[in-house]
């Protein structure tokens, strides 16, 4: 019990290391942007004063960091009062700073999009499991059949297939040739099928080969044999026991495995013009260097995923001992 | 070593070649525009067709090879160096050294998104292949040196390195005369991996813009503008073949990876 709360401690403090180590990349990196953000976004054109008024609006005025080293004065202390600082200030109380561009609060701008994002998340993860799930089974329970080799070729495919290859491909099938779909979001319920499966198949992939790696172990278990002995049937056997035990930890790393598909969506997103978190990120702020929107997103999506990844990771040493000891 | 390894081999070797002798093999200026032949189907002037500009598709797929294989063997080269440099010391000198190295810094370069660092990395340092390749290289170093470190903590353990020690060899002669020859091995595994990391990752952020701009031919470039509408209504094919291109570049790497590490590592040999 007590290595269990000190393995806990240990994860809490590395996820918040991480986390501390990310919001400082983000808000260092900005400095390292070629030019100077006033003048890029305001233009060539723009007055000394307009300069000035948008560097003070957005506290580009400020020293960066608690201190400076260059060439000319060399180290050079600014105390407290820099732009590290205040963007750790405004995170603990939940403000994200505001658009270059919008002039709106970049908090705002992500809850409205990551909605969608989780949506479509939650799709593909629907359809990754409707695929893995049968496909899984079946291969395991007939090892080295036709069935189980059609299945290692289809999670081959979804494995190396990237997201950007297969998008493309459903759109040409999908809603090109055989027009079942609209190429990009229209406003339909189904037009979230296609980028829900372009964004699924890897994770089915994935799963289906873990459901039946873990069909395979089970059935091999002690109480496969007493269920047979009993005289249940094989599916019963398959369905209402392996199944269950199997599957526990299958369906706890998916739950988590959200955090890793909201981060993956960035591509799939473009590809389907679908209004979400990762579009965000490349049109409204890598499209048009609004380097504070870029900051937020990039924020946002990583601490997604870095937690649902801590949190797998718990689960996962909770639910398998033997990972818990090692 | 199965037959997919092999398979993989034979496609790694094909894409390598027509990397080096792309200029032999093209058969069509990959930059030149023909806007009286665009969305040619592949006939005998135009192996794979052509595009929306009328450019030859198989020409820009063999040249594309050329950029996939610079950015993999570049950013494959960086890592493996740094990442054994830093992943040796880890493992060599332990301590708090250590701690901070595999306990931290390793640590956290993992937790992170990889496409999502690069991506922000390109997003504030501004496009272009240097940027790319270092982009790609501060995400993909950790993997070596998470290898090496366990390597190293393996093999410092042996009695021939208590030998050396014993005979009086300073640390860095022992480090790198003794124990990193006998600790690279897996690395062969690692860096096939990261070939296939690699090259997909440059084509990912190329897709998004974000990579070598056109109108170098890199395959995501390709895609990324095979995938309009109009052209995949009139010329599906210019999407075809960059997409096979990049998977199967991508599988083969990955087949060469999985069974070097089953070759190497029998205990992981499939039951």
């Amino acid at each position: 019990m007590k290595y269990t709360i000190l393995n806990f401690l240990r994860q809490l403090l590395l996820t918040l290391l991480v986390v501390f180590t990310v919001v400082s990349l983000v808000t260092l990196l900005i400095e390292f942007v070629p030019g100077d953000p006033a003048t890029t976004i305001l233009g060539e054109t723009a007055t000394q004063e307009q300069l000035d008024s948008f560097r003070a609006k957005h506290g580009l005025d400020r020293p960066a960091f608690f201190f400076t080293v260059n060439s000319e004065k060399g180290f050079q202390w600014n105390g407290v009062d820099n732009r590290y600082a205040d963007y750790w200030l405004g995170l603990l109380q939940g403000d994200l700073g505001k658009s270059f561009r919008t002039d709106r609060p970049v908090l705002d701008m992500i809850l409205e999009r990551y909605p969608s994002t989780i949506e479509l998340a939650l799709v593909s993860m629907l359809i990754a499991i409707s695929i893995a799930v049968p496909l899984g089974v079946l291969a395991g329970k007939n090892k080295n059949s036709l069935i189980d080799n059609f299945s290692s070729f289809i999670a081959l495919l979804g494995i190396s297939l990237p997201t950007f290859v297969i998008g493309p491909f459903l759109v040409y099938l999908f809603a090109v040739k055989y027009q079942i779909f609209a190429p990009t979001y229209s406003g339909n319920p189904e037009d979230i099928l296609l980028p829900a499966v372009t964004l699924g198949a890897a994770l089915s992939a994935i799963l289906t080969r873990m459901v039946r790696s873990s069909v395979i172990e089970e059935l091999g278990e002690d109480y496969v044999r007493t269920a047979r002995a009993k005289g249940l049937s094989e599916s019963k056997v398959v369905y209402k026991h392996v199944l269950k035990n199997g599957l526990i930890p299958v369906v706890t790393i998916l739950g988590l495995q959200l955090g890793v598909l909201l981060a993956g969506a960035i591509i799939t997103e473009k590809i389907f013009s679908w209004q979400g978190l990762g579009l965000l990120l490349l049109d409204d702020g890598i499209g048009k260097r609004d380097y504070r929107l870029v900051q937020g997103c990039v924020l946002v999506i990583s601490v997604t995923y870095i937690l649902a990844n801590s949190l797998t990771d718990l689960v996962y040493r909770w639910l398998d001992p033997r990972i818990r000891l090692s | 070593m199965n037959r997919l390894t092999y398979i993989g081999i034979a496609i790694a070797i094909l894409f390598i070649l027509a990397a080096i002798f792309a200029p032999l093999i093209a058969t069509h200026d990959v930059t030149v525009q023909n806007l009286l032949a665009r969305y040619a189907m592949p006939s005998g002037e135009h192996w794979f067709g052509t595009d929306s500009l009328g450019r030859d598709v198989f020409s820009r797929v063999i040249y594309g090879a050329r950029i996939s294989l610079q950015v993999g063997i570049t950013v494959v080269t960086v890592s493996t160096v740094v990442g054994t440099v830093i992943g040796a010391i880890a493992g060599f000198y332990g301590g708090w050294v250590d701690k901070f190295l595999s306990g931290y810094l390793f640590n956290v370069v993992l937790a992170f998104p990889g496409l999502l660092l690069a991506i922000a990395m390109v997003a504030f340092l501004g496009a272009g292949l240097g940027k790319l390749i270092f982009a790609l290289c501060v995400i993909g170093w950790v993997g070596y040196a998470r290898v090496i470190r366990g390597q190293v903590l393996k093999v410092r353990e042996y009695d021939f390195v208590q030998a050396a020690r014993a005979l009086g060899a300073s640390n860095m002669r022992i480090l790198f005369t003794h124990i990193l020859p006998n600790a690279i091995q897996p690395l062969i595994v690692q860096a096939s991996l990261g070939m296939a990391g690699a090259v997909l990752s440059e084509a990912s952020l190329s897709f998004l813009g974000l990579g070598i701009p056109p109108p170098a031919p890199s395959w995501g470039t390709m895609i990324e503008e095979a995938r309009g509408l109009d052209i995949l209504y009139n010329a599906p094919h210019v999407l075809f073949f960059p997409g096979i291109a990049i998977a199967l570049t991508v599988l083969a790497f990955n087949f060469i990876g999985d069974g070097l590490r089953e070759y190497l590592d029998p205990k992981q040999r499939k039951r």
